[in-house]
This record gives structure tokens, sequence and C-alpha cells, in this order.
């Protein structure tokens, strides 16, 4: 039996851990990364309190935070790809402009 | 010390050590491994909580297609190793102590506030029948929205990735 705190204890690290990979990484794909880690840790404390209330909906939010997230990497990865295209560079200290 | 125990204890090890070779690694593509990882690992935790469909959705949308969209998009720019400026350097130093302090609140918080009841495994009825009654019957509205939502990703996606002169051509 493992108490429900170490599951919010896991969620809670991992998602320290993807706003620290948000706040210095410099590459934008890496950013991004960290963007889905973050996603991942609530998704860990979703499914940990839907065991704990035996409530199951907290698994179907878990499908709708998947859903958004895929959403979220095709349109982002096309957003990296397009400032690629024309910065010719994927560090975020020279994109500076909002411009494309 | 039981079996259960010992099997979270295993997969959270992978997840912390994942995540933080994820910040560790200077080359996207090891921080994508690492990320996989991380995933893969916590399908596993999501078998231990009886969240079997989950686990499952988990390893094929997550570690599978995001990732490898991930991986693609590093191949396709051919990015390489991030350099070192001054922002990561003021970022390091104001991130990592805040992310200490944040992780020391929330643990704080968590241990406080919540109870040290277990969690049983099978205690949950978290078989596919029980959860598609529920997406397709309590939540059929929320889930029919999100196909409009994957509408407008699909449409956005194409149009930013498309090659801006071709596009143009086709709007003349």
């Amino acid at each position: 039996m493992v108490p429900l705190s170490y599951y919010l204890l896991l969620s809670g690290f991992l998602f320290a851990c993807g706003v620290v990979g948000f706040l210095i990484k410099r590459n934008i794909i890496t950013i991004f990364m960290s963007i889905e880690l973050m996603l991942n840790g609530v998704n860990l404390s979703f499914v940990a309190f839907a065991a704990h209330w035996h409530a199951l909906a907290g698994q179907v939010f878990v499908f709708f935070v998947m859903v958004v997230a895929a959403a979220e990497a095709a349109v982002g990865l096309a957003i990296i790809i397009s400032v690629y295209r024309t910065r010719e560079t994927l560090n975020v200290d020279q994109v500076n402009l909002l411009k494309l | 010390m039981n079996f259960h125990l010992i099997l979270f204890l295993a997969f959270g090890a992978v997840c912390v050590g994942g995540a933080v070779n994820l910040l560790a690694q200077r080359h996207p593509i090891n921080s994508a491994l690492s990320l996989i990882a991380v995933m893969a690992a916590l399908a596993g935790e999501y078998l231990l909580l009886g969240a079997e469909f989950v686990a499952a959705v988990q390893v094929i949308v997550y570690a599978g297609a995001i990732m490898v969209l991930f991986v693609f998009v590093i191949m396709l720019l051919n990015a390489g190793e991030e350099e070192e400026t001054k922002g990561s350097r003021v970022a390091i130093l104001f991130g990592v102590p805040g992310m200490l302090i944040a992780s020391v609140l929330m643990a704080w918080v968590v241990l406080r506030h919540s109870g040290t009841e277990a969690v049983a495994i099978g205690a949950l009825p978290g078989n596919p029948t029980d959860l598609a009654q529920l997406l397709f019957h309590d939540f059929l509205l929320p889930f029919e929205v999100t196909s409009v939502l994957i509408l407008i990703a699909i449409m956005g996606a194409v149009v930013l990735a498309s090659k801006p002169d071709s596009t143009a051509g086709k709007v003349e």
C-alpha cells in the first residue's frame, strides 16, 4: 500500500522539474518538452486522486489533458519550424521579435 | 515494505532520474529520450493506481505519438547543443533555488494536509468499459468539443508549417 502523499510528492517534483527546465533551458524544443513534463506531473495527480476518492471522472480528465497536449504539440512544433525557417536559430535569446 | 511500495519506488526512481537528466543534458535529443523514459515509468505508476487504460493510452499517445513528433522535429531542424549565454546563467541563478523552494513548500503542504491512507491496488474499477460509459455518456459534450479543438489544431499546424511563399501563391 502506497500513501496518496507519495504520489502527490512525485507529481509535484515532476512539475517543479518542468518549471525549472522552462526557466533555465535556452533551446526552444527543450523548453517545449519541459511543458510536456509539467502536464505529465499534473496527470499523475489526477489519476492518484481518482484512485483515492474512487471517482473515475479523474481518469477521464487525463484523456482531455492528453488531447490538449497533442494539439499543443502539433501547433507548437509547427510554430518552431516556422520560426527556424525565418531566424535560422533555436535559441530563445535570439528570438526577440514577435514578427515572423 | 511490500511489493506495491517497491514497484512504486522503482518507477518513481526512473521518473525522478529521467526528469533530472532532462535538465542536465545539453543536447535536445538526449532530453527527448529521457522524457520518453519518464513517460514510460509514469505508465507503470498508472498501472499501480489501477488505471490500466490510461496507462495504455499514455504509452501510445504520449511516449509514442507526441515524442515521435518531437524527435522528428529535432532531426528535421538538425538541432545541436545549446550554447551557454548570459540569459541562461541568470536563469540558472534564479531558477534552481526557486525550484528548490517550491519543491520543499509543496512537500511540506502535501505531507501536512493529506492523510496517509493507502491507495489500494485494484480497488477502483478502471477498466475500459466503465471508462467508456463515463466518457461517451456523462462527458459526451466535452468529448465532442475536443474534436473541434483537434480540427483547429490540424488546420493551424498545416498553415504554420507550410512554406510562406506556397501559401501566398494559393491565396492569390
